[in-house]
């Protein structure tokens, strides 16, 4: 009884230093926001400036808030543990990579200081996606990641985008009427709406009432996640929306939802009549996502349409380890792990079509190789990574996820998930094989013997090639790939990474 | 760091330099043959000064902590397995580099892929981590990728495709029995000398027999054993000479090296219930690789389909040693040191003949054997380089051939007799190298034949010591049989638990 007291009494906790690194990144959104208000065109890198500032000041904070214990604060509607600690960082961290690979793109528009606000404060509602504890944070802070995420989607003004928001705003609003039904009905049958008050109480709730808000939540989730059957926004957005919108849009948000889904997961009461077999839910979801995203992905011929129908399949992999959330200890640091390498994986092959913009099909990018060896190589890492190849980020990830698959008894799912890798093979190489094809112009020199003018970088570039900072961006991630196994893996096994309950 | 580290890594280092520096494309050539001679000198001196007990623990050992989240370290060392495969590595890369000499399509990047390929290669042998024998095995089908969609001809793109998309599949599927056995061991591990000592999955019945079959499939489809080798005629034909050399020469034996590395020792009542399939696949296969050799024109495809026979003896000698009922323990050992010497032999003759093809194809632009004849006249030194390679292949005594066929004979029939079968191989496989011979090299010098150059000091130099070394394992196999036995040994009574 008393110790039933003393744990009530420390969950209403109010700490507002806990939330410091959310803070910081509100606190950017806003500044920046009104930083562009008042400052001439030519000087709107002074927003970028300040939202970088907050990103930095929010990852120092992330990285404190990581050495102090694993709790809940707020009444326990949010969760301070490794995992957000986790999330914070691989937000933060890909949200500097979107803005550093946008610079070519949104710099001296009209919209610059606009496109930071909206990234930062997409960027905030999906940490706090992930760390919400309550099913009516999780609600407000799906609207909190998608609504901005509609107005950046749709910066780019072309008929493309247009139809790429409107698509995505309609779903977004239908899954997100579909989870605020979800959290109603779950609230109304728990009669509490903290992740802790419904492992208690829906245990004795009917289970098709259970079935239908859980599904109805998964539903609105999947959407931001950019998994079947909420998906048909994604390769749309990745298409039409600006490259800084599409890298961000098809990369973050995922972070964040994938978390949510795990932590609702894991709050689901087992055994009982409520303990409806969700592992098999998630796993179909998952073989379907990424049979689905290859399948459709075959017949791409626009490379960044292609990359977004590889995120849908990507999703299908990241849902492995959701599907056995809280069956074996090695699912969650299989989840965070793969959403790391595949957050820096997917922007550094954005950052290569940030850098070549005029390239937008498979066949322009021929002779790549040649014209731009650093670019190529970039790409060739972050392609040869998104298929799974060893030693790079989403090969570890990967590796992590059929584990914990397998350990929680989806040993059929691994083996759905491997033919579906040699599959997506096939498209990853449709785009590699022409850069390393010499080019049209230059193929009977190049054959002849011991012509050193042959060598690549010796012929002039075919289209013109945009700032540094986006080509910086394209190398320093397809470097932190490649290297992923001996620079951050290293740092993840500090963490013990389990969940706050 | 141990030495080994530094043969396994140098040739990476080299490659980063050579794509990072563009330096002139005869220094690109000889900085790769320096390199190589390097490789040689450096595995020559750790052989000449390994251990003299060689049954306690591995040579050259190093291991450090590497992914400890899923307990799998950086752990290398080498054994009598993988002794002779690292030293096959160097030997067939060095004399690849001596050919390259020659190559004048972008020779900087060339000797890169191929310096990486180098590391890929000595990595898969002198892996004891399951999870970095499948990096290395991957990033090997990688580079194979690139060295034939960029230097192959014909439909290179296509069939380099095909290559990769076939064995990714199959390192998919030795991936999943990997993970099979990480999960199986208590506690979780990777570490292939823990594996083999504790054996986990050792009398779980059904599970063990699929985690073994996932990793057969793989190493099956590297190998490659009939049915899985589809993907090997097109890959040779269209890869470029040194490319083939080293697919046919190392690459191949990445997967009989898998089954005595991983199969044998980690699954070893699996094996044995699986012995009688591998047993029939590898009869299968050796007899399919030489009738399908024995139809063929192209020269190139049918030294590809002899290696499909010849790797099925390697299989066949594997399968033997499972079957334990009515064999002798000393069976089972001759039958693992010929699969090893086997490996060894193939390696060296192959990579020569698919050499010496190279060369066919770098006069004429044909692989064709009807458009040629009476190349012994215009081309002595070719014809008679040609001849011991065909002669060493076909299993001659006095080659390296001989030495391992005759032991997997010996100890494959001494266990189940039913191997007899494979020996109609090696009468076809000396019909088809002997008509090779005739079409080729006697009669009238007609069609492309005529104003044949013969072969240049170069390709001499890189040709030649190949088949010096399979003439010297012929007549002194002592030294290299030394190194195996021990570890066969080990191997039976690992298999035999």
């Amino acid at each position: 009884m008393i110790t039933a007291l003393t744990s009530a009494m420390t969950m209403t906790n109010e700490d507002p230093l806990a939330l410091l690194p959310e803070i910081c990144l509100l606190a950017g959104a806003l500044l920046s926001l009104l930083a562009g208000s008042f400052l001439p065109r030519q000087r709107q890198w002074v927003a970028r400036l300040i939202a970088v500032a907050a990103l930095l000041g929010s990852a120092a904070a992330s990285v404190v808030a990581l050495a102090g214990p694993a709790r809940t604060v707020y009444t326990s509607t949010y969760a301070v543990d490794d995992a957000t600690g986790a999330v914070r960082l691989i937000v933060i961290a890909a949200t500097l990579l979107v803005i550093a690979l946008g610079v070519s793109e949104v710099s001296g528009t009209a919209r610059e200081s606009e496109t930071y606000c909206l990234l930062l404060l997409s960027a905030l509602g999906t940490v706090v996606l992930a760390g919400a504890h309550d099913l009516l944070v999780l609600a407000v802070a799906f609207l909190l990641a998608s609504i901005p995420l509609y107005g950046l989607i749709g910066l780019a003004r072309t008929s493309a985008a247009a139809e790429a928001v409107l698509k995505t705003y309609l779903l977004g609003a239908l899954t997100n009427i579909l989870l605020l039904l979800g959290v109603a009905l779950l609230a109304a049958l728990a009669g509490a709406t903290t992740y802790g008050g419904l492992t208690t109480e829906l245990a004795d709730s009917p289970a098709p009432a259970v079935a239908v808000g859980v599904v109805a939540v998964l539903g609105g989730l999947l959407f931001k996640a950019g998994g079947v059957p909420a998906h048909f926004w994604v390769p749309d957005a990745a298409q039409g929306g600006t490259v800084t919108a599409a890298a961000f849009a098809t990369t973050v948000p995922k972070i964040g939802a994938l978390i949510a889904i795990y932590r609702l997961l894991e709050a689901l009461p087992r055994g009982g009549a409520a303990g409806l077999d969700w592992p098999l839910l998630i796993a179909v979801l998952a073989a379907l996502s990424m049979t689905l995203g290859n399948l459709a992905a075959f017949g791409q011929d626009d490379p960044r349409r292609l990359l977004g129908w590889s995120t849908v399949s990507q999703v299908g992999y990241l849902l492995m380890p959701v599907a056995v959330a809280g069956r074996t200890d090695e699912a969650l640091p299989a989840l965070l792990l793969y959403l790391a390498g595949y957050a820096v994986t997917n922007l550094g092959a954005f950052a290569v079509t940030a850098a070549l913009p005029e390239r937008r099909t498979l066949a322009s990018y021929r002779g790549l190789a040649r014209q731009q060896p650093v670019l190529a190589g970039a790409l060739l890492v972050c392609l040869l990574s998104l298929v799974g190849t060893p030693p790079t980020a989403v090969f570890t990830g990967k590796v992590a996820a059929f584990t914990a698959a397998w350990d929680g008894g989806l040993a059929w799912l691994v083996v759905v998930a491997a033919l579906n890798t040699a599959a997506s093979l096939f498209y990853y190489l449709r785009w590699i094989a022409p850069v390393f094809r010499p080019d049209a112009e230059t193929d009977g020199k190049s054959r002849s013997r011991g012509d050193a003018s042959s060598f690549p970088g010796f012929s002039a570039p075919r289209s013109p090639v945009t700032g540094g900072t986006t080509r910086a961006s394209a190398v320093v991630a397809a470097v932190i790939v490649l290297t992923f196994a001996v620079t951050v893996l290293p740092l993840a096994n500090h963490f013990d990474l389990q969940l706050t309950r | 760091m141990s030495v080994l580290s530094i043969v396994v890594f140098l040739p990476l280092v080299v490659a980063c330099f050579l794509v990072a520096v563009r330096v002139p494309d005869t220094a690109a050539r000889w900085i790769w043959c320096a390199l190589s001679a390097a490789e040689v000198l450096l595995i020559a001196g750790m052989w000449l000064g390994r251990p003299a007990d060689p049954s306690t623990s591995l040579d050259f050992e190093q291991r450090v902590g590497w992914i400890s989240t899923v307990a799998s370290s950086y752990h290398v060392g080498l054994d009598g397995l993988s002794w002779p495969l690292v030293a096959l590595t160097v030997v067939v890369f060095a004399s690849c580099s001596v050919y390259a000499l020659n190559e004048g399509n972008r020779p900087r990047l060339h000797a890169a892929l191929f310096c990486f390929l180098q590391t890929t290669c000595l990595g898969v042998f002198a892996a004891q981590d399951l999870l970095l024998f499948f990096v290395f095995f991957d990033l090997s089908i990688v580079g194979m990728y690139f060295a034939i969609a960029g230097w192959g001809h014909g439909q290179a793109a296509r069939s380099a495709l095909m290559f990769f998309l076939y064995t990714f599949l199959g390192s998919l599927a030795l991936l999943v029995g990997f993970i099979g056995l990480y999960l199986a061991a208590t506690p979780h591990t990777f570490d292939i000398v823990e594996l083999s000592r504790t054996a986990p999955l050792q009398g779980s019945g059904s599970v063990g027999v699929l985690v073994l079959g996932a990793i057969l499939l793989g190493l099956a489809v590297k190998t490659p054993t009939f049915p899985f080798h589809t993907w090997l005629p097109p890959a040779h034909t269209d890869a470029p000479a040194v490319g083939s050399a080293v697919l046919a020469g190392v690459l191949l034996k990445m997967g009989t090296y898998g089954f005595v590395r991983i199969a044998m020792p980690l699954l070893p009542d699996a094996w044995r219930d699986w012995a009688w399939v591998v047993l029939a696949v590898g009869i299968v296969s050796v007899l399919y690789g030489a009738l399908v050799a024995l139809a063929q024109t192209n020269l190139k495809r049918m030294i590809a389909y002899t290696s499909v026979n010849h790797m099925g003896y390697v299989v066949v000698a594997v399968g033997a040693a499972g079957v334990l009922t009515g064999s002798a323990e000393q069976a089972r050992q001759v039958a693992i040191v010929g699969a090893v010497t086997q490996m060894v032999s193939h390696g060296l003759i192959t990579a020569a003949l698919f050499l010496l093809a190279g060369v066919v194809h770098e006069r004429t632009g044909t692989y064709d054997m009807g458009s040629f004849g009476g190349l012994a006249r215009p081309a002595p030194r070719y014809a008679a380089l040609f001849a011991i390679a065909a002669f060493a292949s076909l299993g001659l005594p006095g080659f390296s051939g001989f030495i391992a066929e005759f032991q997997v004979f010996t100890g494959a029939i001494a266990t189940a007799p039913i191997s007899a079968l494979a020996v109609l191989g090696i009468l076809i496989t000396a019909a088809l190298f002997l008509r090779a011979l005739q079409r080729l090299l006697t009669g009238e010098t007609v069609g492309r034949s005529v104003g044949f150059r013969d072969l240049g000091a170069v390709e001499m130099c890189a040709i030649g010591p190949l088949l010096i070394l399979a003439l010297a394992i012929g007549v002194l196999p002592a030294p290299l049989l030394d190194v195996i036995t021990p570890t066969a040994g080990q191997l039976v009574d690992l298999v035999g638990r």
